[in-house]
């Protein structure tokens, strides 16, 4: 049963990188940007689900569609504020501005709700865990709101991003940015929704990760965005069931070689694998490769 | 004619920057003499001398091979814990000079065939694929070392992935590394002599690179892959030297870095430094190794000047950041800059009509 429970929780882990590295992975697809600040977002979502549930006293649900709105308004300010008067600079400068924006976010988290550690209460305490096999395997409650959270997710952008009309624009403007704009799409807007939607994602995200592993700290979003980082680009970055395909294995991976070889190299494996992967497939498991013209 | 005017720039150029640096330190030296340099300043001067190496390391391959590289901090680590256990192994019976050399000159061995083992497979990979690699490089270092117990006993070195008890030393065995605690009673080798001295170590080094024919042809490859590999130029290799000779660099500044304390934990060379330093080769200018000189002072010195406003420290360091990014870039910005310069020439332009200044 250890080893199903393993599967189960790495499974768990792995949505919640999953939600992470779809932010990532439409940004870059988008805006051909690192976005470094993705991570802090997760902790900026989660602080606001903590404030609303513990100072305001809000339901769950309340608190994580307040959380869902402050990011996505967050998103949207970062973009405009920080990247956008970037578009035409090299990339390097763009990924320094988002380490800039990182510090930016993880300071004032600092600053506004100090460093002490916060315990996240649950959002699904009132939702019993399922027992199977008689009581020997037990699946909580937040693991399986956590996997179905994020097929509802997947799927939605699946649909968002084939059958809308704003989810087209967006795959014209990740193909052809110029092209794009001679059809008549607003390109602005469609990476500022890009931001959006991608940081309304990583406070569910936040939400979920912290509901899971219950320490907030103005550092809570560093490493797991740093997971989803390498999540998406093991799945291929700019390919949405790439993101969920890399977030899902990179979540195993890690639970796995956190239970049978040690907690404390279960990092360094899951790097070892991504650069393994790299190496045999250079473009990730789901990326397609471009050929170069001179 | 053409060509020894370039070159005669180029020379200057390295001259202003070794001159500056000598400059510096020489003021530096007198302040310190004098008694005048605060107590704080002169904690800092090794980790600054340092943190120039690795900016001008750093640029070699951000700015002059134009690959990113986030793993920078694992060489610099790599580095620092080979220089620890040779220095600590050599003893103290061995002149402070020689050991110090032979701890940088190992450090640089250790780190420049991490480069290799490293750079070799992911010299296949672009842009930022290879950062990722590298940053995963950088962790798995973290990692490792973290994991990693190293003793001494008269039976020779012992190693370990478990504690430092599974070393089983003998009696008067010394544990070298104590995995997540590293290294302590680290001799303290490093002065602000010898940080000057591999500052103009590391210059030397990267200037005359980029002056040579390896230099240009690493330069090619930045500027165009494709058109360097179809006049003969071997990519690969090119690319490879770049980072090999980065990561040595970087690993002798680690070294330089650590012996300036007692302890050193492998998780002061994380992914935050990486960071760091590609801070200070950005903002000092990609490619511009006196630009990011500068920028590693300044940037070092800044943080702990501005300590006194505690938390906001961090928070105005995060403002200078993204307000660099958009100062050079932001179109808007660009124009106004651009309309200053233009309003400043121009009444410059109206001073030499009137028979003012003239150059000659």
């Amino acid at each position: 049963m250890g080893f199903l429970t393993n599967l189960i929780n790495g499974i768990s882990l792995g949505s919640v990188y999953a939600i992470i590295a779809l932010g990532y992975t439409m940004v870059y697809g988008i805006a051909k940007m690192l976005n470094f600040a993705h991570g802090d977002v997760i902790m900026v979502g989660a602080y606001i689900c903590y404030c609303s549930m513990s100072y305001l006293g809000l339901s769950p649900l309340l608190s994580i569609l307040l959380s869902v709105a402050g990011c996505t308004v967050l998103g949207i300010l970062i973009e405009h504020f920080a990247y956008k008067p970037l578009r035409n600079a090299p990339s390097l400068s763009v990924l320094i501005t988002a380490i800039g924006v990182s510090y930016l976010l993880q300071n004032t988290a600092l600053i506004i709700m100090k460093s002490d550690p916060k315990v996240f209460p649950s959002v699904v305490e009132d939702l019993p865990s399922v027992e199977l096999f008689g009581g020997e395997l037990r699946i909580q409650a937040i693991t399986i709101v956590t996997v179905l959270t994020c097929i509802f997710v997947m799927l939605g952008l699946t649909y968002f991003t084939s059958r809308t009309k704003l989810g087209k624009a967006m795959r014209a403007c990740s193909e052809d940015k110029g092209a794009a704009q001679l059809m008549g799409i607003n390109v602005d807007m469609t990476i500022s929704m890009v931001f959006a939607i991608g940081s309304g994602l990583a406070a569910i995200a936040g939400v979920l990760l912290c509901s899971a592993y219950p320490t907030l700290m103005p550092t809570t979003g560093a490493m797991p965005g740093i997971k989803a980082f390498t999540a998406a680009v093991l799945g291929g970055i700019g390919s949405i069931p790439g993101a969920a395909l890399g977030g899902v294995l990179l979540g195993i991976i890690e639970i796995f070689a956190k239970a049978y070889i040690g907690t404390e190299l279960a990092d360094a494996i899951v790097f070892a694998v991504l650069i393994v992967v790299l190496l045999i497939k250079p473009s990730g498991l789901l990326g397609h490769t471009t050929t170069e013209k001179v | 004619m053409e060509k020894v005017r370039h070159l005669s720039k180029a020379t200057r150029s390295n001259l202003i920057t070794y001159g500056l640096v000598t400059a510096a330190f020489i003021i530096m030296d007198l302040l310190i003499e004098t008694g005048s340099a605060s107590y704080s300043l002169m904690g800092l001067l090794v980790p600054i001398c340092a943190y120039i190496c690795l900016a001008t390391s750093l640029n070699l391959v951000v700015g002059v091979s134009g690959e990113l590289s986030l793993g920078h901090a694992g060489f610099m680590s790599i580095g620092a814990f080979t220089g620890i256990v040779v220095v600590q192994l050599l003893g103290s019976g061995t002149n402070d000079v020689v050991r110090m050399l032979i701890g940088l000159a190992s450090a640089a061995a250790t780190a420049s065939v991490a480069g290799i083992l490293i750079g070799w497979p992911v010299m296949r990979l672009q842009g930022d694929y290879l950062a990722i690699v590298t940053l995963a490089f950088g962790e798995i270092i973290k990692n490792l070392l973290n994991n990693f117990w190293l003793g001494v006993d008269k039976y020779g070195l012992h190693f370990s992935m478990k504690s430092a008890m599974a070393l089983g030393l003998t009696d008067g065995g010394r544990v070298l590394i104590n995995g997540p605690q590293g290294a302590s009673g680290i001799p303290h080798l490093s002065s602000f002599f010898a940080g000057y001295l591999l500052i103009m170590f590391t210059l030397f080094v990267v200037l005359n690179l980029i002056n040579s024919r390896s230099g240009r042809a690493i330069m090619a490859v930045r500027d165009n892959r494709i058109a360097a590999q179809s006049v003969g130029i071997n990519v690969t290799k090119y690319r490879l030297m770049a980072f090999v000779i980065a990561a040595a660099l970087a690993g002798m500044a680690g070294a330089l870095y650590a012996m300036n304390y007692s302890s050193v934990m492998p998780k002061k060379f994380d992914f935050n430094t990486s960071i760091l330093i590609l801070v200070l080769v950005v903002l000092g200018g990609m490619g511009n190794i006196r630009g990011g000189v500068i920028s590693a002072a300044v940037l070092t010195i800044l943080p702990e000047r501005l300590r006194f406003i505690g938390d906001f420290r961090m928070l105005i360091y995060a403002l200078v950041l993204i307000g660099a990014m958009n100062l050079t870039y932001d179109t808007r910005l660009v124009e106004w800059r651009r309309k200053i310069r233009e309003k400043f020439s121009a009444k410059r332009q109206g001073q030499d009509e009137r028979g003012g200044v003239s150059g000659e």
